[in-house]
């Protein structure tokens, strides 16, 4: 994990973007692009915003940097000290609960070796707990990274990580392999159309 | 059952192409322009006559809430388009099956519902999390605007309309309208004071109408099927197709387009596979989205799924996000796990709903493990009444109604679990 940095710029690929960005929204309502500038300036920092960040995408809206801190402070999705290169983001609300998010979590726990909330001492694996993902009918389910990890189960878990830990990309998505949210047992509309 | 040629999103389950030439295939982008010839007072009322009410939760009949817009603008503020993408009410997962599968039936519709409020400019804000959603997403718009749909003569209408995308960073209260203005503004997501209500004064201080996806992506099929279509689904004032999410203990959970008004049993049976280990195994029902109050097997076995029906069971339709829970189901822990999450959510704006959603949550941790006080049963429900209605948003009202649901339903459980911990303590 990185300590503090002292400055922040945009890469020139995320300058480009960054514009590209701004120019979407009104002449004088550059402020609109906080929330995606700070997104870009977290995934160029490897998953957190410095204070530099923050100070540099004030600077580029010509904002005072506590309206940019602010917004960094209310939305879950910043974080604001160094994360581990993968996080584990694993939802509890009662829809997954009801469907064992119990025992997810614990297969994580154990396999991670740390708890929600915790990082692995080699900065590898952030664990932590989610509200709703709104993937409800793919319950349990988790986030790493951009992607949802559904219909899950403890082997899933154990599968998963051992992924992760070998350096591969597990695969994304049901883990039953059903296409979208239909039933598990394959789709009982819309059958008679060319699939 | 629905029949496959009355359904409007026939890409559901993401079985075909979810770009342009898969759209057109499913009749989307078809005859937009003849659509748009009829005239913005058409397109509103036909949106009035086929009684579509907006799919967000409140329920409010959109052709009604597009015809608050001013017609033309006498100050030079332009109007505004926002669809709210940023689903988050546990158990609401139909708008991502939208965005990821169909979402030029979005896109098209963004265009319609603009050109009938003359708005030139529409931005979909879509939850940070639906990186991959809003990937599609983004597609479709860019492919629209290659091929000339949307821009700055969309459909060879004549009519400018610009179409983004914004990604929000994860906060539920952005689900609120002016919340969700705030946060495309550039700010912390707490909701405004109304009045002014957006369509006065809503994004950058223009007249804006904020609605819920589905609500924007269904509105190209009314139009080209008519609204005698749409209102031949559903009981009258509760009109159309609907998207059903239905999650917890069933046996194959699944998001399905239905007929508005089906039973919430059929609903299940047919769809879902049924509850696990069988109808009589129902303990009870949150039929629309953790904000409505639960309903138990009593009232589940004959409830019809809209508005009005659930309205009158004192619960409601909400995001028609349907989560069953089986007898096996600790009922007041799933319900205290939903109190948390609205203290987790709460913007932390209005003092009843900053200080009541985790006084609500602590006390109903203890009826969980029965560790309270007969009367503190009264006394949490006296606190909803204290929360509800004294707030600027709703997410008081929602924060309330789940706990006033549980204690109108299953006093009698919570009562057993403080009355069984005294015995053991005593």
């Amino acid at each position: 994990m990185s300590a503090e940095p002292q400055t922040f710029a945009f890469s020139a690929e995320n300058k480009a973007k960054a514009d590209a960005i701004i120019a979407k929204y009104p002449a004088g309502r550059q402020r609109s692009a906080v929330i995606p500038l700070l997104d870009l300036a977290q995934r160029q920092n490897g998953g957190w915003l410095p204070r530099a960040a923050i100070a540099h995408v004030a600077e580029m809206l010509e904002l005072a940097e506590i309206r940019v801190w602010e917004v960094a402070t209310f939305y879950t999705m910043f974080n604001l000290e160094p994360v581990g290169r993968t996080c584990i983001e694993v939802c509890t609300t009662t829809p997954c609960w009801l469907r064992g998010s119990d025992a997810i979590v614990a297969a994580l726990e154990d396999e991670v070796g740390v708890h929600l909330g915790e990082t692995t001492s080699d900065g590898a694996i952030t664990l932590r707990e989610v509200e709703c993902l709104g993937a409800c009918v793919h319950a349990p389910m988790f986030q790493i990274g951009d992607d949802y990890f559904e219909d899950l189960t403890a082997e899933d878990v154990r599968a998963i990580v051992a992924d992760i830990k070998a350096g591969r990309s597990p695969k994304p998505g049901s883990r039953i392999g059903r296409p979208g949210a239909a039933p598990a047992s394959g789709p009982k509309v819309l059958t008679g159309k060319k699939a | 059952m629905l029949a496959d040629k009355d359904r409007i999103f026939t890409n559901l389950y993401g079985l075909d192409d979810w770009g342009l030439d898969g759209a057109r295939r499913r009749g989307d982008w078809d005859g937009t322009k003849a659509l748009m010839e009829k005239g913005a007072d058409w397109i509103i009322n036909e949106m009035k006559a086929s009684g579509l009410r907006g799919r967000g939760g409140a329920g409010f009949p959109a052709g009604v809430k597009w015809s608050f817009m001013p017609k033309e603008s006498k100050d030079g503020r332009p109007n505004y388009l926002v669809i709210n993408a940023d689903e988050g009410e546990p158990g609401t997962c139909k708008d991502r099956e939208i965005m990821r599968f169909d979402p030029h039936k979005l896109v098209e519709g963004a265009l319609l519902a603009s050109f009938a409020m003359n708005a030139h400019a529409c931005y979909i804000y879509i939850r940070g999390e639906f990186y991959r959603e809003a990937e599609n997403l983004q597609g479709a718009i860019d492919q629209a605007y290659a091929a000339g749909l949307i821009g700055p003569n969309a459909c060879g209408t004549g009519y400018a309309f610009d179409l983004y995308l914004h990604r929000g960073a994860g906060a539920y209260i952005c689900g609120e309208e002016t919340a969700l203005i705030e946060s495309l503004e550039g700010k912390k997501g707490q909701p405004r004071l109304k009045p002014p209500f957006p369509a006065g004064s809503g994004l950058y201080g223009c007249p804006t109408t904020v609605n819920n996806v589905e609500t924007i992506a269904v509105t190209p099929s009314i139009l080209r099927r008519g609204a005698t279509w749409f209102t031949s689904f559903g009981r009258p004032n509760n009109t159309g197709t609907k998207l059903f999410c239905i999650s917890g203990h069933v046996n194959e959970p699944c998001t399905v387009e239905e007929s508005m008004s089906i039973p919430l049993k059929e609903l299940i049976e047919k769809h879902a596979g049924g509850v696990r280990g069988g109808w009589d195994n129902l303990l009870a029902v949150i039929p629309g989205g953790s904000s409505v109050p639960v309903l138990p097997k009593s009232i589940c076995d004959t409830a019809l799924m809209d508005f009005d029906a659930l309205k009158e069971q004192r619960s409601g339709l909400g995001t028609a996000a349907v989560i069953v829970m089986d007898k096996s189901t600790d009922i007041v822990r799933a319900i205290a796990r939903l109190s948390k999450f609205y203290k987790h959510e709460s913007c932390g704006q209005c003092t009843p709903c900053r200080e009541g959603t985790g006084w609500m949550w602590r006390v109903m941790e203890r009826l969980v493990t029965g560790d309270a006080r007969i009367e503190e049963i009264d006394l949490l429900l006296e606190v909803t009444t204290e929360v509800e209605g004294h707030t600027i948003c709703a997410l008081g009202d929602a924060a309330a109604w789940p706990i006033q649901g549980l204690i109108r339903h299953f006093r009698g459980e919570i009562e057993n679990r403080i009355k069984r911990r005294q015995g053991v303590a005593a």
